[in-house]
């Protein structure tokens, strides 16, 4: 079964390009798009694809199906490097977007400027999610070095957004106490907290919920109101920190693969078409921020503001930041190596 | 011990003392049934029940649904399909195999076994390496199946070769020591009476290692099913058409849809009861025929 | 018999036999490890040693060979039990737990790992009960034995199996007739017998554990230096881009397999000639 759809799909593809080649009369002309994209995204772009579908077909004509993949961040990167057909990747963070040019040239350099807002057409951030009525009285970071606490976040080496959380402490530390050196050791007194080090981050979200093991979790906003709202409605609180990060998403379409298959058009408009009202209000149901201000406004009970600080600012760019921190013998390293 | 046995009288059994002698007294058969029991309870029947649990918690429906979504009977259809070609490419390699290293003297024999069980013993996380660095784009033979179009990992092929590399020794492991038990008489005397040695291969031999031969296909095929780690790094894990069923399991699971997750796990345990059943069941038909006043 | 092998084969077929079953293994298995060889050859002595020796991963190995080394044992022992409890005694349910003992090699590892945390996290139906008796099993070292265990289970009870199965019962008879009492019939007739299967069951059973991944991420806390095994390190290289790394450390393992493996050949070898004798 799986066979003939592969040839059906070798055969669009070439098609397509033929009649690409031919000057763009491909409007009646099926198209399928892969998009690689990491776990939490999934109900997102279920709805999200339909809407595209039909978008699309209403303005060219052209059907497209859309088909997906989800997996931790840092893997799916991995595989589209390694040869995975993606179209788009719309990831979790930039620096596994950084390495599909860093590894296999497969994107420009200057991939992050091609779309608006640092190519994230939707955002989160990280806050901190408890059991009902707060038992342990967590208010902001600062609770979550306390002894009697204990976190649950994932592994930051195998999971992309682990990194947001570990960096937003980071950034917490260094606003509050303006030192580098007090940024560690608040960072490494909460991984002394750590029972469980999942490798991803839906592990994490299992082991907090489904274990009931530790008093606080991690998590990006739209993980935890998941949490909240699918997985036992009642039995958790969102606590937002005082000051937190910016987790900016970010997408791009494959520059190598899209040409190869002649397919950059769909995959262009579909990634532009995430910045349109219709994406934003998807966006927004399924707990991301929008990115546009106007369409914001109207999830603002959802989204209470905070002060939000950016990658770029705190640690000045993904590459720095995993430089300095995840790579081996970074200070995360260090970290580990001192509390075991 | 002493006081535990002392309940049963040595000699009040009417059997021969040398009879006795060859079977444990009762309590001791009773300790180790116990034991054996308490500890297949805790590793198989409990994780079993937990997954039939958690599969039909909210109901057959519920059940039925899950395993009727079309991602789910993607997944299905592609785990049969993958069984469908390995099982039968490591049965003809475990036959020929067995064939060689039973029947035959030859240097170098038992590096040849060791070869073969190797699979067992690689994590599959290192096979599935093996495989990117050998076939990825950015790996020796990437470039060049890239130019020729030819998509092996992060589709069907890839997912194919991975099981087929930890499936391989199951039917050879199975006969290779059954058939070099029996020996080679019975086919030299076969051979001698003037059969050739395609009659002599399905007319003395097979039917002397059908038994193997079916355990091993049940177990390669069992195995093939369940295969996880390696299929997770070679398979890119597009929905509804490189997912197996573990990784739809693990899809599933990683989506909180825990009911579904249990749902699909329940149909592979369940598939692999139902072959183990099958073949208890011929088995046991066949052995009341070939003796039918022992039952 | 001894004598019959060393005569020349009337059989035929070795050449196209022996040729398939070395091209088979060339394709799937030489090759491709043999690449994955050369690909670690690549590394510098220095970086290769530096990859393999860091603190981190030789606490994995720590954790990896002394709880699969604990779990091949406990499958030794119990497998033993339940291998002669299947073959020697009737009991209700028998064929179902017979059948049923296979499970550990269809159940997908991931299924697996799931359902032992569902059971033995201190919510669980077991651990609740262990958790009484101050054990703690998920996320602690015991966790990865017990999915190790499990993974496990059927080598050695499938090996022994067969073996007790042809185990002539005559032999047991004479040894009692000669005065023997059951215990010394036990060791000094049946485990000899049965010494190279469990031999091999517990090795196989122990290769099999080392390598495991998919049920022990569920139950261990992979906390590095405490329960983290070697092979989600070799992932977590491979997913931070390192292959390198990851393939020196997945060396390292594939070399741990072949070598353990030779050594059960080698003692299947030596037993084989000293029951023999």
């Amino acid at each position: 079964m799986p066979r003939s759809r592969f040839s059906r799909l070798a055969l669009s593809g070439v098609t397509a390009l033929a009649l690409g080649l031919s000057g763009g009369a491909l409007a009646q002309q099926a198209v399928t798009l892969l998009n690689v994209s990491y776990d939490p995204t999934r109900e997102f772009y279920r709805e999200y694809n339909n809407a595209f579908a039909a978008h699309w077909e209403a303005e060219t004509g052209q059907r497209v199906t859309v088909r997906m993949s989800h997996g931790g961040s840092g893997s799916q990167a991995r595989s589209v490097i390694d040869g995975l057909d993606a179209d788009v990747v719309t990831l979790a963070l930039a620096y596994d977007v950084d390495a599909l040019h860093d590894r296999a040239q497969l994107i420009p350099e200057d991939w992050q400027t091609r779309l608006p807002q640092n190519s994230s057409p939707y955002t989160s951030t990280i806050v901190l999610l408890v059991r009902a009525g707060n038992p342990k009285n967590i208010r902001d970071w600062d609770d979550l070095v306390r002894k009697d606490v204990q976190v649950i976040t994932p592994n930051p080496k195998t999971s992309g957004g682990a990194r947001w959380n570990y960096l937003a402490a980071w950034g917490y530390a260094l606003e509050k106490y303006g030192d580098e050196a007090k940024a560690y050791e608040f960072v490494r007194d909460i991984y002394a907290n750590v029972p469980v080090l999942d490798p991803a981050a839906r592990g994490a979200t299992n082991t907090f919920v489904q274990r009931r093991i530790g008093d606080v979790f991690i998590a990006w906003e739209n993980e935890a109101f998941l949490s909240v709202e699918q997985l036992g409605r009642g039995q958790y609180e969102i606590v937002v920190p005082s000051v937190s990060i910016l987790a900016e998403p970010p997408v791009t379409v494959v520059d190598r693969n899209v040409d190869r298959k002649g397919t950059r058009e769909p995959a262009q408009a579909y990634l532009e078409f995430l910045y349109g009202e219709t994406a934003q209000r998807l966006a927004g149901k399924h707990y991301y921020r929008p990115s546009n201000p106007g369409i914001l406004a109207e999830f603002s009970d959802r989204f209470p503001e905070v002060k939000l600080h950016t990658v770029d600012d705190w640690f000045g760019g993904w590459r720095n930041a995993q430089e300095t921190h995840f790579n081996d013998g970074g200070v995360f390293d260090r970290i580990l190596a001192e509390i075991h | 011990m002493s006081t535990l046995a002392s309940p049963i009288p040595p000699l009040s059994s009417e059997a021969p003392a040398w009879q006795r002698a060859t079977e444990e007294p009762a309590w001791i058969r009773r300790l180790l049934i116990g034991i054996a029991l308490t500890f297949l309870g805790l590793f198989l029947v409990l994780p079993l029940a937990v997954v039939l649990y958690g599969a039909f918690e909210q109901g057959l429906q519920v059940w039925y649904a899950a395993i009727t979504e079309p991602d789910a009977l993607a997944a299905i259809r592609l785990t049969l399909l993958v069984v469908a070609i390995v099982v039968p490419l490591n049965l003809v390699f475990g036959v020929m195999a067995a064939w060689a290293i039973a029947k035959f003297e030859f240097r170098g024999k038992s590096v040849l076994i060791t070869l073969i069980d190797l699979p067992f013993a690689i994590s599959p996380v290192v096979v599935g390496l093996i495989f990117v660095i050998l076939l990825g784009s950015q790996g020796w033979l990437g470039p060049w199946l890239a130019e020729h179009d030819l998509r092996i990992i992060f589709a069907v092929p890839g997912i194919i070769i991975v099981i087929a590399f930890g499936t391989m020794p199951f039917v050879a492991r199975e006969l290779i020591p059954l058939m070099q038990q029996q020996g080679k008489e019975e086919e030299e005397s076969s051979l001698t009476l003037g059969a050739n040695g395609w009659q002599t291969f399905w007319r003395v031999t097979l039917p002397n290692i059908k038994w193997g031969v079916i355990y091993g296909v049940i177990l390669c095929n069992a195995r093939a099913m369940g295969e996880f780690g390696a299929v997770a790094i070679v398979s890119g894990r597009i929905r509804g058409e490189t997912n197996t069923m573990p990784l739809h399991i693990e899809v599933l699971y990683n989506e909180y849809l825990f009911t579904a997750a249990f749902a699909v796990s329940s149909l592979l345990a369940g598939l692999a009861i139902v072959t183990i059943a099958v073949k208890s069941l011929v088995e046991w038909r066949d052995e009341r025929q070939r003796h039918p006043a022992a039952a | 018999m001894t004598l019959a092998l060393r005569q020349p084969s009337v059989i035929p077929g070795f050449g196209i036999t022996l040729g398939f079953t070395l091209f088979y293994l060339g394709l799937i298995l030489l090759i491709p490890i043999g690449a994955f060889l050369l690909y670690t050859a690549q590394m510098s002595w220095a970086d290769f040693w530096q990859a393999v020796s860091h603190r981190q991963v030789v606490a994995s190995y720590k954790l990896s060979f002394g709880a699969s080394l604990i779990a091949a044992l406990l499958n030794l022992v119990f497998g033993a039990i339940v291998a002669w409890v299947l073959v020697r005694y009737r009991f209700f349910g028998k064929r179902v737990i017979d059948a049923l003992v296979d499970l550990p090699f269809a159940m997908p590892t991931a299924v697996a790992g799931i359902a032992l945390v569902t059971l033995y996290a201190s919510t669980g139906w077991v651990g609740q009960y262990l958790e009484i008796l101050g054990l703690r099993v998920a996320y602690t070292q015991l966790g990865v034995v017990v999915a190790l265990t499990y993974i496990g289970l059927p080598f050695v009870v499938r090996t022994v199996q067969p073996v007790l199965e042809d185990l002539d019962r005559e032999l047991e008879e004479a040894s009692a007739i000669l005065g023997a009492n059951r215990l010394t019939t036990l060791r000094r007739v049946i485990l000899p017998a049965l010494l190279p299967a469990l031999l091999t069951g517990f090795a196989l059973a122990f290769a099999r554990a080392l390598g495991e991944y998919g049920s022990v991420i569920f139950i261990a806390g992979n906390l590095p230096f405490r329960t983290e095994i070697t092979p989600l390190l070799i992932v977590a290289k491979a997913e931070q881009y390192d292959y390198p790394g990851a393939a020196a450390i997945g060396t390292v393992m594939l070399l741990a397999a072949f070598v353990l493996l030779l050594l059960i050949n080698a003692l299947q070898w030596w037993t084989a000639r000293y029951t023999r004798r």
